[in-house]
C-alpha cells in the first residue's frame, strides 16, 4: 500500500518534472484507491480481527491458509465471492442491492482527503475534515436501506438502532474535532498536520504540538465516538448478534456481505487514519523538515503505522468489552459525551484566545 | 454490592451443615418417624376433612392423600399453616399396566432371568398412600425453613382437579404438561395449551396405552453386552453365552 | 429500589398496552419471535414477544423442539439403561444427572455405596458443576457481547473435562455412576492432576472476576435487571443459584444431603441478597471457587477401600416410591421413581432444574427492554436438554 502511494505522490507531483492531465490523474486516483482501501481493509482484518483477537483469546486464529494464515482473507473474499447472492422474496429488491454500495462508496469517499505526504492526496479540499465526517456519516443511509429493504424484523430493529446511534455519536464526533480546529485555525487536514508539526507546546516546540496532548479530551471522545459509529462493541448492538443476530445485515450473503464487511473495516482504518492525522501529527514526524523530500516516502509509512497503533485501540476495546443497552448508550452520548465535548470547546476556545 | 457484605460467616454454613447431618442420624435411628409422623398430624389438623390416607417412609418421606375437592385447599393449607412456600413440582401418574408390556421380552433378556411378558392385569394397582382411580396427580411441597417436604396426591376419577395456578404461580407449566401428556384437565388453569407437543398432536404419549411407536417398529435387541461386576472377572463371552442358551 | 423499577417499567408496558386497546389510532407493536434458532438461546427455544418499540409487553416461550420423551423411555429400559438416557439431559454437567437416579434406585434398594465411591463420586459430582459452570460465566459474558471471557471459559473448561475423561473414559456422557458404586476407580496421578486443574479453575475465576464482574457496562447491564424476590422465586420453584442469588439460603448439598460425602467437609453456600442478573452472576462465579475448594478437601480426605457395593447381578428394584434430589449445577434436580418389583421402573418424573427456573420467563420479562431479554435469559442460565428433557 506504502508504495503505491508514494507512487501517487510522486505522479501528481508535479515538482518531479510530470505534469499530468486532469483526467490522467483522476484516472490514477481512483484506480489507488480501488487498491488501496480493500488492501488496508484486509491489513486491518489480518492482523487485528483475526492474530490479535486470537492472541488475546489463547487461541491461534487462522493457520491453514498460507504462512501462519497469511492468505486466509483471500480464500475468504473467494468464499464470498462464490456464494449465491440471496434475497428475502418480501425484500424491496432494487433497495436491498443498492445499500451495500452505499456503504462502500461512503467509506471510500472517507479516504479522498486524507494527506499521506506533502503532496500525496487525492483531494486537498479547504474544509477537509468537515467532508470527511459529512460522507462517513451518508453509510447510516445505507445502513438504513439495507435494515429496512430486508423484510426482516431483526433487520429493521438492527437498521432503526444503527440509525439512532450513528446520528447520536456524529454529534460527539464533529464537537470533538471543533477543538482540534480552533487550536490549528484551519479545517484543511494537511493545514492541522502542519499546525501540529510547527506548532509549540508552551513555548517549547521539540517534537512540535501533537493534539492528542492539548486535546486530549477531544481525543478521547473523539475515539468513543468513531467505536460507536464503527458499530464496533462495546457500541454493537444494531448487529449484535446475541440479539438481533447481525441485524440490518442479517439477510446479506456473498458478495453484498462482503461489500458491508470492507466498508465496516475499511472505515476503521479510514477513521483511525483521520484520528491520527487530527490528533498525533498525521504523516509528519518530529525533527523532519515537511519539505524533505524523503517525506514522500516516508510519509506514507509514518501515517499508516500510526494508524495502526490507533486502529489497535479500537480492537482492544472491541474484544475486551461487553456491550451497552440502547437506551445506555443514547444516555451516554447525550446526557455525558455531548455536554463534555461542549465544555472541551468552551475551554479550548478560551485558552486560545488568552495564549 | 460487594463481596464482603454478602457473605454468610464461614462457621454458618458448617455448623449448620453439620446440625443437619445429626438431625439425619436421629431420624434413622428411630423406629418410628416421630417428626414425620406430627408433620401429618399437623397437615391433618389443619385441613380437617379431606386427608384420605396418609404414608411414611421412616427416615425418608412422606406421602398424603387428599380429596379431589379438597386438592386446592391442600395447597393453600401447605403453604399457608404448614409454611411449605417452596414449590417443587407437580406432575400425574398413570397406575394402569402398559398393555405393551416393558418391551423387554428378546431371548437374551429372558435367558438373563427376566420374567416373561406375563399377562397384563386389567386392575389398577396404586402406590404410597393408596388411590381409587387409575390417574393421580401428585405434587411435592418444601418447607425451606425446617426442611420438611411432603408429596401430596389426589385421585382423578373423571380426569378433572382444581388448578394450582392461583396457589403456585409456578404449577402452569407443570399443569400444562401433565395436561397434554395425560390428558388431565386442570379447572381454573388460565391457557391450558401444548407445552412440549405439537399443537395437533394426537394421544396422550405418557399414558401406559399410549404406544411407544419407536419399540414397535424396531423391537428391542436386550442386553447384548453384558458389564461384568467390578471384582468379577467373568468374560463377556460367558455371559452373551449363557444368554443365549 | 430495584423492585420498584420494574414495577415502574410494568406499569408503562401495562399503560402502553391498554392505549394500544383503547385510542383508535393505535400504534401497531411488533411481534417478533427470538428463536427457535438463536444464538442466545443456545438451544432450540423459541420466545414469542411482543414488543412496544423496544419494550416488552408479553413474552411467551414455546419449547419442546427437542423433546425427547424420556419420562416414557425410561419406562421399557432398566435401571442400569436408564443412566445413558439421562445423561443426555443437561450435556454440560452429565455426570451429575446420573447421581440422583442412583441415589434414588439405591434408596429403593436399601441399598448404600462403599465410602471411597461416594466421595468420588461427589468429586465427580463437583467436577460437573465446574464444567457446567465455567460455561456459564463466559456465555453470560457472550450474550452481553464481550467475546473473549467464552474462549477463556471453553480453555479452561479443557482441564477439568480432561479429569473426568481419565476417570469416566466419556468426556461428556460418563455415564459411570452404578447402583451400589461407580464402575471404576481412580487411575494412578489423577489427584495431583486434579489438583492442578483446580488450580487452574481458580485462576480462571479470578480472570472472570477482573474481565467480567469488575468492567462498568456488566454492571449498568446487569445491576437492578431482571430483579427477582424471594417469595417469587419460591412460588415458582426456582433452585439452585437462581433461588441463593435472591436471598433464600437454601443448598440441598448442605440441607437434604443424601449419599453425597459434602457433610465431611468445610465448605460455605453463597448467597446474594439483590436477586437480579449481576447477583446470579455473582453468586455462581463463587460457587465455582468454592466447588474447587470442594474437590480440593475431598482429594485429600478420601478413603480407601472397595468402590461397590454388593449388588445382584440382576438389578431389580423392589417395590416403593422414592424421591431424591441433588443440587445439579443448574439447581435442583430430582428423580421421582415409582417401582413395582421389576427390571425396570414403572414410572420417573424428571424434575429438572432448568424447566423451573425458566417458567418464570413470562413474568420476568414483562416490561423489559429487549436487549435485557437476553441478559436475564443467560443469567437464569438454562440447558435446553434439562428444560425439554
Amino acid at each position: 500500500m506504502s508504495t503505491a502511494s508514494m507512487t501517487a505522490a510522486a505522479l501528481v507531483d508535479p515538482v518531479l518534472g510530470f505534469e499530468l492531465a486532469y483526467w490522467q490523474q483522476t484516472t490514477i486516483k481512483v484506480v489507488l484507491a480501488l487498491v488501496i482501501v480493500p488492501t488496508a481493509t484486509a491489513i486491518v482484518v489480518q492482523t487485528f480481527l483475526f492474530k490479535m483477537m486470537a492472541g488475546m483469546q489463547s487461541r491461534m486464529g487462522p493457520m491453514e491458509a498460507g504462512p501462519y494464515g497469511a492468505l486466509q482473507l483471500m480464500a475468504d473474499g473467494l468464499k464470498f465471492i462464490q456464494k449465491e447472492l440471496l434475497a428475502p422474496s418480501a425484500a424491496d429488491r432494487r433497495v436491498y442491492a443498492l445499500a451495500p454500495v452505499v456503504s462502500l462508496i461512503a467509506t471510500f469517499m472517507v479516504f479522498v482527503v486524507i494527506p499521506v505526504g506533502p503532496n500525496g492526496f487525492a483531494a486537498n479540499l479547504r474544509t477537509g475534515i468537515f467532508y470527511a465526517l459529512a460522507v462517513s456519516s451518508l453509510s447510516v443511509v445505507g445502513v438504513l436501506m439495507a435494515g429496512w429493504s430486508s423484510a426482516n424484523k431483526y433487520a429493521l430493529i438492527g437498521g432503526i438502532r444503527a440509525g439512532g446511534q450513528l446520528i447520536a455519536y456524529e454529534l460527539p464526533l464533529v464537537l470533538a474535532v471543533i477543538g482540534v480546529v480552533i487550536q490549528a485555525g484551519s479545517l484543511n487536514l494537511q493545514d492541522i498536520v502542519v499546525a501540529q508539526h510547527s506548532g509549540e507546546i508552551f513555548g517549547w516546540g521539540g517534537i512540535g504540538s501533537p493534539y492528542i496532548i492539548t486535546q486530549f479530551v477531544g481525543f478521547l471522545l473523539f475515539m468513543i465516538s468513531i467505536q460507536a459509529e464503527l458499530t464496533q462493541p462495546p457500541f454493537d448492538m444494531p448487529v449484535a448478534e446475541s440479539e438481533v443476530v447481525g441485524g440490518w445485515q442479517v439477510e446479506y450473503s456473498g458478495l453484498q456481505f462482503l461489500f458491508f464487511y470492507i466498508a465496516e473495516f475499511g472505515a476503521a482504518f479510514g477513521f483511525s487514519a483521520i484520528a491520527s492525522t487530527l490528533f498525533l501529527g498525521g504523516w509528519a514526524i518530529p525533527f523532519v523538515d515537511l519539505d524533505a523530500g524523503i517525506m514522500h516516502i516516508v510519509g506514507p509509512l509514518v501515517l499508516f503505522g500510526k494508524t495502526m497503533a490507533v486502529a489497535f485501540l479500537i480492537f482492544w476495546v472491541r474484544f475486551s468489552y461487553p456491550r451497552f443497552r440502547e437506551d445506555q448508550l443514547q444516555q451516554f452520548a447525550w446526557k455525558f459525551l455531548i455536554p463534555l465535548a461542549l465544555a472541551n470547546i468552551v475551554v479550548t476556545g478560551i485558552l486560545k484566545v488568552v495564549f | 454490592m460487594s463481596s464482603a457484605e454478602n457473605e454468610t460467616p464461614q462457621a454458618d454454613g458448617a455448623e449448620e451443615a453439620a446440625a443437619g447431618a445429626e438431625e439425619a442420624e436421629e431420624v434413622e435411628e428411630a423406629p418410628v418417624d416421630e417428626a414425620r409422623e406430627a408433620l401429618v398430624e399437623r397437615f391433618r389438623s389443619e385441613m380437617g376433612e379431606g386427608v384420605i390416607e396418609h404414608h411414611i417412609e421412616v427416615g425418608r418421606d412422606t406421602w398424603v392423600r387428599v380429596e379431589n375437592g379438597s386438592w386446592r385447599h391442600a395447597a393453600e393449607v401447605a403453604k399457608g399453616a404448614m409454611g411449605m412456600d417452596y414449590f417443587d413440582f407437580l406432575s400425574a401418574m398413570d397406575w394402569m399396566e402398559s398393555p405393551y408390556g416393558r418391551s423387554e421380552d428378546s431371548s437374551v433378556d429372558l435367558a438373563l432371568g427376566r420374567a416373561e411378558a406375563a399377562e397384563v392385569s386389567d386392575e389398577i394397582v396404586t402406590g404410597y398412600a393408596g388411590g381409587d382411580s387409575r390417574f393421580q396427580v401428585f405434587a411435592r411441597l418444601s418447607n425451606l425453613v425446617n426442611h420438611t417436604s411432603l408429596t401430596l396426591k389426589v385421585d382423578l376419577p373423571d380426569l378433572t382437579v382444581a388448578s394450582w395456578v392461583e396457589v403456585f404461580a409456578g404449577a402452569a407449566w407443570h399443569e400444562r404438561e401433565a395436561w397434554e401428556m395425560f390428558g388431565l384437565n386442570f379447572e381454573g388453569h388460565p391457557s391450558l395449551r401444548a407445552l412440549y407437543l405439537p399443537t395437533d398432536f394426537e394421544g396422550h404419549p405418557l399414558r401406559k396405552d399410549f404406544p411407544l411407536l419407536a419399540r414397535h417398529v424396531k423391537p428391542w435387541p436386550g442386553i447384548v453386552d453384558v458389564e461384568p461386576m467390578p471384582g468379577e472377572d467373568e468374560p463377556k463371552e460367558e455371559a452373551t453365552a449363557e444368554a443365549g442358551a | 429500589m430495584a423492585i420498584t423499577e420494574r414495577d415502574q417499567l410494568n406499569y408503562i408496558a401495562t399503560q402502553a398496552a391498554d392505549a394500544r386497546v383503547n385510542v383508535e389510532l393505535e400504534t401497531e407493536g411488533m411481534t417478533i419471535n427470538i428463536g427457535p434458532q438463536h444464538p442466545a438461546t443456545h438451544g432450540t427455544l423459541r420466545i414469542v414477544a411482543r414488543l412496544d418499540g423496544e419494550q416488552v409487553i408479553s413474552a411467551d416461550p414455546v419449547m419442546g423442539y427437542m423433546h425427547r420423551g424420556y419420562e416414557k423411555l425410561t419406562e421399557v429400559r432398566s435401571y442400569p439403561q436408564v443412566t445413558t438416557l439421562i445423561n443426555r439431559i443437561d450435556w454440560v454437567g452429565s455426570f451429575a444427572n446420573e447421581v440422583p437416579f442412583i441415589l434414588a434406585a439405591e434408596q429403593l434398594m436399601d441399598i448404600e455405596a462403599p465410602e471411597r465411591a461416594r466421595y468420588i463420586r461427589t468429586v465427580l459430582f463437583e467436577l460437573s458443576r465446574i464444567a457446567n459452570i465455567i460455561l456459564f460465566l463466559g456465555d453470560m459474558a457472550v450474550q452481553l457481547g464481550a467475546i473473549t471471557p467464552a474462549f477463556f471459559a471453553f480453555r479452561d473448561r479443557e482441564f477439568v473435562l480432561n479429569q473426568i475423561e481419565a476417570v469416566t473414559g466419556g468426556r461428556f456422557h460418563p455415564n459411570f455412576d452404578r447402583i451400589g458404586g461407580l464402575k471404576d476407580d481412580l487411575p494412578a496421578g489423577w489427584i495431583k492432576e486434579t489438583k492442578q486443574a483446580m488450580d487452574k479453575v481458580r485462576t480462571f475465576c479470578d480472570q472472570m472476576d477482573d474481565l467480567v464482574v469488575g468492567n462498568e457496562i456488566f454492571l449498568q447491564r446487569c445491576v437492578g435487571i431482571g430483579v427477582i424476590p424471594p417469595s417469587v422465586a419460591l412460588e415458582y420453584g426456582l433452585s439452585g443459584a437462581n433461588l441463593r442469588s435472591s436471598g433464600v439460603d437454601w443448598d440441598l448439598r448442605r440441607d437434604e444431603n443424601i449419599g453425597l460425602a459434602y457433610d465431611e467437609i468445610d465448605w460455605k453456600v453463597w448467597t446474594h441478597d439483590d436477586g437480579d442478573s449481576f447477583a446470579r452472576y455473582w453468586v455462581r462465579l463463587q460457587e465455582t471457587r468454592e466447588a474447587a475448594n470442594i474437590v480440593d478437601q475431598l482429594l485429600d480426605n478420601i478413603p480407601g477401600g472397595p468402590i461397590m457395593a454388593k449388588v445382584p447381578r440382576i438389578i431389580k428394584v423392589p417395590e416403593g416410591e422414592a424421591y431424591v434430589r441433588t443440587e445439579n449445577p443448574l439447581g435442583e434436580m430430582g428423580y421421582y421413581i415409582v417401582s413395582r418389583g421389576d427390571t425396570g421402573p414403572f414410572r420417573v418424573k424428571i424434575r429438572s432444574a432448568s424447566f423451573s427456573n425458566m417458567s418464570i420467563t413470562s413474568w420476568i420479562l414483562r416490561g423489559v427492554y429487549v436487549p435485557d431479554i437476553i441478559t436475564i435469559l443467560a443469567s437464569m442460565y438454562f440447558i435446553l436438554g434439562d428444560l425439554d428433557r
